[in-house]
Order: structure tokens, then C-alpha cells, then sequence
């Protein structure tokens, strides 16, 4: 009983992560609050040479030349269509900037580190490399993206392999 | 109370490069027939402000270098020590360890104390090894034991001179206004503004000497009767009360010199005096320029960039505007875009320095250089004040120093081999520097053997390089910019290692440059290096290519044209251009880009011919937009290298283009095998 009320107390005082949520196709996914720059709309890029598809291009940011990656090609979830609801989510990724193209932006969620629970291994579209974990909220599971490891992989090769070193 | 010093580490350690600069510079530049004795005082001013601070801060490590560097410059300036070439090439050769040791102080690397050691013991047998030194020593005994008993007379002559409030001799001190003795604070800080005077006024420099020496006092009764122009005088000082003359701070800076371990030699004592002068001297400098982190300046660069981007932006938006209003608003936005591009322009010279910053190192690289090789070189700098991007000035310093040491290794022969030649014995290798137009100029001539056609053909087989035997002489030079190409015929510790022709001219190409090389056997080579005036913005032509723009730089242009059908050949399944007796190969930007929606007709498209370093060739694309200014943006910041394309950048509207890297497009361009495209020259 005592012990119960210990658990709960510690619980209570657990650090809680906030979480940004977002759609791909039909799953929820969220990732750590702390790497969005800021949330905008789609708006046109310009196209870089002979890039995979998924790398849209890259866009004027306030100056700096930003590129746009549309998750949706990459992971072939949803459908990878523009239109006024479109929605780019700036991500500073250590000193680098990165939007990414999702269907919806929903919500932020305050996670516990007990509330997570580990990755399935298949079922995803994201490799569970680049997962933290899995939550529920209001009986919707929402798949926590560890999106740091995912821009900065090999698999999106979005930085050049020396320069990525920094940030995992 | 304690203050954290290492804030101020950072100006130290530039300050002292200055200095350090400046010394080897002054000693490069001293004649040793007729050593300019105000070049003798700056040098001695530059190793006293590198004492002074690293005795602050703690260095000790520089300090005691500097120390003896200091006695030996004290002893030239006050002709009591003749400079050899010997003594510069020591003084050099500290210079040099001071580098190091400052490099060290500055990455928190350990010293090498061995190194210093060495460089304290050689500077020391310079002193000993001339006999002036004993009379110095002795007279410096002589000076302190003096000191010690209190205010005596003989030896505070020189300080008397200044601060004696008789009347009599006024006179013949034309120059110091009388002083009545209640001006003796006055008086005391009379030293700083003779310091500061004494640069152009010779009849001043008397007492600045005493100054320097540390009022005189403590340094030899003989520099004072060299300073006073009569012995009456003299005599008269001699015998005035000079207790009571002497300021009450006077006294106390007298005797707290005394309280001195006797050990300490009059250079240290100076070293404390002489620090009002120097406040003097730095404080004038402070006000005509600043110390200003480059990073703030890059960050004004780039605002000001973006605010060529957002009037644009209001342009565009402007051209809405309908009736009365259109016509003000076009009118503010003209007054704005003038603004704006005088505030560039000022911001960009912000970044521009002279190119003596990066020439200046060179005579000395020259003297070592031919000292020890043997032969006799003489470094002509011309246009050291041409202006570049400071950016620039730091990638050109190796490519630089590796082909001055090429012409001085290879291009400059023997003394007896130039004679026999009929030149003179002496070579002559000029480094200059000009601005044509958009773009600097750099040659660098040599009056040397000129280039060896057959060594380098020869030396191009060795190394599997498929090459005519008619090859044209321009060709033949280029080859030595090929990876691993060295003809020298041994490898030197001057020549033939590390890096290569080929890295000079990949570290030039980096920063938008091109080089060339002509040669004349017997006559001497020139390569010359072009470089764009800045690396920020670029003139470029913008070109659209299934509606994306691209931006090609304008110093790769030669023209545009629409072509004909009958001047489109194919061959060997790649299409060129006919133009003007020439084959131009074709690239054709839809395929090298993968756009889609673009002309694929030739006819119906535009072609630019292009050139860089090695190639000539025409870019196919859909329409010409205009020239325009453009801000370089870096892609790599956020995003990585992308092939073929050197930077992006802002256009008007807000949209990003890309800016074309022709060298490395030209790269990729086969060129018609049997035709051989000219190189310009």
C-alpha cells in the first residue's frame, strides 16, 4: 500500500517530455518539442539536381537555404499531395534547419518516460532504429519519433557522412 | 577584487602578432650600412609591448625572450652595438620562436622550453660576443649604485634637464617651455607628448632617448652628455638643487626603482617607465580604427544581403501599385535601392584589406629561401594596397607562398649560371597585385630559366599522361598543375614535397579564382592568378530552364546566342556548336539538372558559351532572364555539397535559384576528341 503510494509520488515527480504530434497517411506520430523551430506552411521549392524524390527541394527561410524533405515519399505512407493545408514542421537539427512535409499537425502531448512503451519491431513505416517508443493518448496510440537520429541517418543522407558525426 | 585576466588574452595575443609582424617586417627592412634609427625604436617599442603584456598576464615564457631581444636592440639604437646580419638573423630567428611560443599561449599547448633556451643562450653570445656589452654592464652597475644613493646628482641629469625650474638656460632648451616649479606634475607628463611628437621631430629626439632610457638615470651619465647640446648647461643642471625639483611622484617612482632587485637590468626598469608613452601612442591609434570581431561584420554582411532581397521583394510588390501612389512609391524605392547599395558597399569594404597582409610575409620567405640555396633574390612587391575580401587573403597565403618558392627553387638559377647567361647575378622575381575591373590580379614573375617543355612532356609520359607530341607550350604548363606532377629532381626540403601544383590550383579554384602560367625558356615564367573581389556576391546571368531559375556567373561568360540548325554537328553521338571556325561541346542543362519541361529543340533554346581554366562550352538552356547581382548563399549549411552547383541564392520574389559551378560542370564535358579546344590566354 505504502509502497503503491511511494510509486505514484515518484511518478508524479517523473520529468515529463512534450511532445509534438503529427500525421502521416493514417498513423499518429510525434516528436520532441524541443527540435521545432517553428511550424509553416508548404510553399514552393526550389528543386536541387539530381536529389531523391523525397527531398523536395529547398526553401528561403529568412535567408538561410533550408531543405524540405516530404516523409510521406520516403516511408511511402499517405499520400504525398500540396495544397493550402499542407503543413512544413521546421526542425533544428543541432546547428542545421530541416522542414518536414506532414498531413496534420494535432497537438502537444506531455509524455512520462514511464508512460513509454518500447518500439514494436515491424508494423511502422519508420525503421524502430529511429522510434523512442510508443504512448496512448485518449486510446490512440501515437508512435514517438526520435527525429534527431532520423534526419541525421545515412538513410535520408541529408548531411554529408562528415558532418554528421556531430549530431549523434 | 580579482580581476579574470583571460578576457582580455584574446587582444593580447593579436596584439602581439601585430607587433610580431611589424618587428619582422622592420627588420627585413633594415639596412645594416645605415640603420634608421626610428625603425630601431619601433622594433624595440614592439618587443617592449610584447613584454609588458605577457609580464601582465603571465607568459613568462615570452617575457624573458623578449627581455634579452630588448637589451640587444637597446644597445643597437644607441649605437653602442653594430648590427650585423648575423644579429638579424638571430633577431629573426626569435621572431620566429615568439610565434611559436605565442601559438602555444594561445591554444594552451605546451611550451617548448628548450626552444626558448636555445633562442635566450644565442641572443646572449650575441651580446657577449661583442665587448660593448661589458661597458654596458658595468655602466648599468655603475647606474644602479648610483641609484641607490638616493637622488644623485650626475645621474638624474637628464631628468634635471626636463624638470630644472631655472631660468638661465631656457633659453637654450628652446623647445621645452619654461617650467616654473610648481608645473612639475606638469612637467612629468611632458614626456608623453614629446614621445608621440618625436616621431617626426628630430630635434626632439634628445630627450625621447632619455625617456626611453628610463629617465636617464639609471642607464649611463654618457647618454646624457651625448643628449644636452652644451656643457654649460651641464654644469648648471649639475649644480641645481635637484631634490626639491623632483615631483613628489617623481621621487617615489625613483626610489621604488631602487627597492629593485639590483639584478634587474635598466631594460626592465624602462620597461616600467616607459608604459605612459606607450598609452599615449595606442590611445591615438584607438582612434581611428577598432578591433571588431569578424563574425560581427559576416553577420552585417549577410543582413545587408538580406535587405537587397526584401527591396527587391518591395519592387516587385511596388509594380501593383496603380495612379498617383505608383509613382511615389517608385521614387522611395529608387532613394532606397541607392541606400541599400551604398550600405553594401561600405560593408563589403569592411571586409576588404590591403593585400600586403598577405604579401608582407614574402620578403622573408625570399631571404630564407635564397640564403639557403645560394643564390641572390631580390622580392619586388608591387600593389600592396589592392584591396580584397579578408577571407580571401587567408586561402591565398599557401598557394601563394608555394609559387613564390617555386620561382625562387626553380625558376631563379645560380648566380654563375645567370652570369654565363648574360643576365645579372642577382634574380628579380615581382609580386604584384591589381584590380581589373570585377576581378584582382595577381602575377607573380620570375626572370628565371623559364619552364622546361621537355622535362615536363617527359615527366607527363613517366606518369601515364596521354599527351602529343605538337602539344601547344600553353598546354605543356598547364600539365604541372596535374596531381603528383614535380619535376624537381630531388625532393628538397624547399621543393618537391608535400603539396603539389595541383593543390595551388584546387585551393585557388575553391575560392572562384583561375590560374595561368606563361613561360619563355631563358626568359622567365609569370603565373598569374585571377580572383572575383569578393566571395560574397557575384554578377551573374540568371537563366531559366523548364521554369526553374539558375544563375550562371557572369566572369564565365563569354556570350549568348540562339544557333542556328546549321551550325549543330554531331559527333561521335555528342552534339556541338559551330561557332566561328570552333566546335563548341553542348551541356545540356535539363539533363544535367533532371528538369523536366524544358526545350529539348536546340534551335528553339539559347545557348551561353561559357569558359573556364581548362575548357570552353556552351550550356543549353530555355530563356535568358537578366543580369543581376546576386547574394551567394551557403547550401551546405543546412543541406550538403550538391554537384555541379557552387551556391544558391534569394532571388527577388523570395525564391531560391542556384548558382552554377561552371569549373566543375567543365569537368564533366568531353571535349570533341580530335579537336582540340584552344585554352585562352
Amino acid at each position: 500500500m505504502s509502497a503503491n503510494a511511494a510509486a505514484a509520488e515518484q511518478a508524479t515527480n517523473e520529468e515529463q517530455q512534450e511532445f509534438l504530434t503529427f500525421v502521416l497517411g493514417d498513423e499518429n506520430y510525434a516528436l520532441d518539442i524541443m527540435t521545432v523551430k517553428e511550424i509553416r506552411g508548404y510553399e514552393n521549392v526550389t528543386k536541387i539536381a539530381n536529389a531523391p524524390d523525397f527531398i523536395k527541394g529547398v526553401i528561403n527561410l529568412r535567408g538561410d537555404i533550408v531543405p524540405i524533405i516530404d516523409l510521406r515519399i520516403k516511408f511511402n505512407v499517405g499520400e504525398a499531395s500540396y495544397n493550402e493545408f499542407t503543413i512544413v514542421i521546421m526542425l533544428m537539427i543541432g546547428e542545421r534547419v530541416v522542414g518536414i512535409v506532414v498531413d496534420e499537425v494535432s497537438d502537444v502531448i506531455k509524455v512520462k518516460e514511464s508512460e513509454i512503451k518500447p518500439p514494436p519491431e515491424f508494423g511502422v513505416a519508420f525503421d524502430s532504429a529511429y522510434l523512442h517508443g510508443l504512448t496512448t493518448v485518449k486510446d490512440d496510440m501515437i508512435i514517438l519519433v526520435n527525429i534527431q537520429k532520423l534526419i541525421s541517418s545515412d538513410e535520408l543522407g541529408l548531411f554529408d557522412p562528415n558532418a554528421q558525426a556531430e549530431y549523434e | 577584487m580579482s580581476v579574470d585576466m583571460s578576457q582580455f588574452f584574446g587582444v593580447f595575443f593579436e596584439e602581439s602578432q601585430e607587433h610580431l609582424d611589424e618587428m619582422e617586417h622592420l627588420l627585413m627592412e633594415l639596412s645594416l650600412e645605415a640603420p634608421d634609427i626610428e625603425d630601431l625604436n619601433s622594433i624595440f617599442r614592439a618587443a617592449h609591448s610584447i613584454k609588458g603584456g605577457s609580464g601582465v598576464f603571465g607568459f613568462d615564457a615570452l617575457t624573458g625572450l623578449t627581455h634579452v631581444m630588448e637589451n640587444i636592440l637597446d644597445l643597437a639604437r644607441k649605437d653602442e652595438l653594430v648590427i650585423t646580419k648575423t644579429i638579424v638573423d638571430q633577431l629573426l630567428v626569435t621572431v620566429d620562436t615568439l610565434k611559436n611560443i605565442l601559438h602555444c599561449y594561445q591554444n594552451e599547448e605546451e611550451i617548448n622550453w628548450a626552444e626558448i633556451e636555445t633562442g635566450t643562450i644565442a641572443l646572449e653570445q650575441l651580446l657577449k660576443s661583442d665587448d660593448v656589452i661589458s661597458a654596458d654592464s658595468s655602466q648599468t652597475e655603475n647606474g644602479q649604485k648610483d641609484a641607490q644613493n638616493a637622488q644623485a646628482k650626475d645621474e638624474i641629469e637628464g631628468f634635471g634637464l626636463f624638470e630644472h625650474p631655472v631660468t638661465s638656460n631656457d633659453d637654450d632648451f628652446g623647445f621645452f617651455e619654461p617650467l616654473d616649479p610648481v608645473s612639475e606634475e606638469k612637467a612629468y607628463g611632458f614626456y608623453e607628448d614629446e614621445e608621440v611628437k618625436s616621431e617626426s621631430d628630430a630635434k626632439t629626439s634628445a630627450p625621447v632617448k632619455t625617456d626611453d632610457d628610463g629617465f636617464g638615470f639609471f642607464d649611463d651619465a654618457s647618454g646624457a652628455h651625448q643628449i644636452i647640446p652644451s656643457d654649460d648647461n651641464q654644469s648648471d643642471l649639475k649644480q641645481a638643487p635637484l631634490s626639491s625639483t623632483l615631483s613628489p611622484s617623481a621621487n617615489k617612482t625613483a626610489s621604488a626603482k631602487q627597492a629593485e632587485p639590483l639584478k634587474s637590468t635598466n631594460a626592465n626598469i624602462k620597461g616600467a617607465e616607459k608604459s605612459a608613452p606607450r598609452k599615449v601612442k595606442s590611445e591615438n591609434k584607438e582612434s581611428s580604427s577598432i578591433r571588431v570581431d569578424t563574425n560581427k561584420i559576416d553577420s552585417l554582411v549577410n543582413l545587408v544581403g538580406e535587405l537587397v532581397i526584401t527591396q527587391s521583394m518591395i519592387k516587385i510588390v511596388g509594380k501593383e501599385v496603380q495612379g498617383e501612389t505608383e509613382e511615389k512609391l517608385e521614387g522611395a524605392i529608387g532613394e532606397l535601392s541607392r541606400n541599400i547599395r551604398e550600405i553594401q558597399e561600405a560593408v563589403m569594404s569592411m571586409r576588404m584589406l590591403p593585400m600586403s597582409f598577405a604579401f608582407n610575409r614574402f620578403p622573408r620567405v625570399v631571404r630564407d629561401l635564397a640564403d639557403k640555396l645560394g643564390k641572390d633574390v631580390n622580392l619586388v612587391i608591387e600593389g600592396g594596397a589592392t584591396e580584397i575580401d579578408k577571407g580571401m587573403i587567408e586561402k591565398l597565403v599557401d598557394p601563394l607562398t608555394h609559387l613564390i618558392r617555386n620561382s625562387v627553387d626553380h625558376g631563379i638559377e645560380m648566380p654563375d649560371k645567370r652570369k654565363a647567361a648574360g643576365k645579372t647575378a642577382q634574380g628579380t622575381v615581382i609580386l604584384s597585385a591589381q584590380q581589373r575591373g570585377g576581378s584582382i590580379l595577381i602575377s607573380i614573375t620570375d626572370d628565371g630559366a623559364g619552364l622546361n617543355r621537355e622535362r615536363i612532356l617527359d615527366k607527363a609520359i613517366a606518369n601515364g599522361l596521354d599527351v602529343a607530341a605538337d602539344i601547344k607550350d600553353a598546354d605543356v604548363w598547364n600539365l604541372i598543375f596535374e596531381p603528383g606532377f614535380s619535376t624537381a629532381e630531388a625532393v628538397t626540403d624547399v621543393s618537391g614535397r608535400g603539396v603539389g601544383m595541383d593543390v595551388v590550383r584546387r585551393n585557388i579554384e575553391s575560392i572562384g579564382g583561375s590560374v595561368e602560367i606563361e613561360s619563355h625558356q631563358g626568359v622567365g615564367s609569370v603565373f598569374r592568378i585571377r580572383l572575383p573581389l569578393t566571395l560574397a556576391i557575384v554578377d551573374g546571368m540568371c537563366v531559366s530552364v523548364g521554369g526553374q531559375t539558375y544563375v550562371i556567373p557572369l566572369t564565365n561568360i563569354i556570350e549568348s546566342m540562339q544557333p542556328a540548325k546549321e551550325q549543330i554537328k554531331t559527333l561521335a553521338k555528342d552534339k556541338v556548336l559551330w561557332v566561328r571556325g570552333e566546335y563548341w561541346p553542348l551541356v545540356q542543362m535539363h539533363k544535367l539538372m533532371n528538369i523536366d519541361n524544358a526545350k529539348t529543340n536546340i534551335t528553339d533554346a539559347i545557348v551561353v558559351l561559357v569558359e573556364t581554366s581548362r575548357k570552353r562550352f556552351g550550356i543549353l538552356v530555355d530563356t535568358l532572364e537578366g543580369q543581376q547581382q546576386v547574394v551567394i548563399k551557403s547550401l551546405e549549411q543546412h543541406y550538403k555539397r550538391v554537384p555541379g552547383v557552387a551556391g544558391a541564392t534569394i532571388m527577388g520574389d523570395g525564391s531560391v535559384a542556384m548558382i552554377l559551378d561552371i569549373e566543375s560542370i567543365a569537368a564533366e564535358v568531353k571535349t570533341p576528341s580530335h579537336q582540340e579546344v584552344p585554352i585562352v590566354s
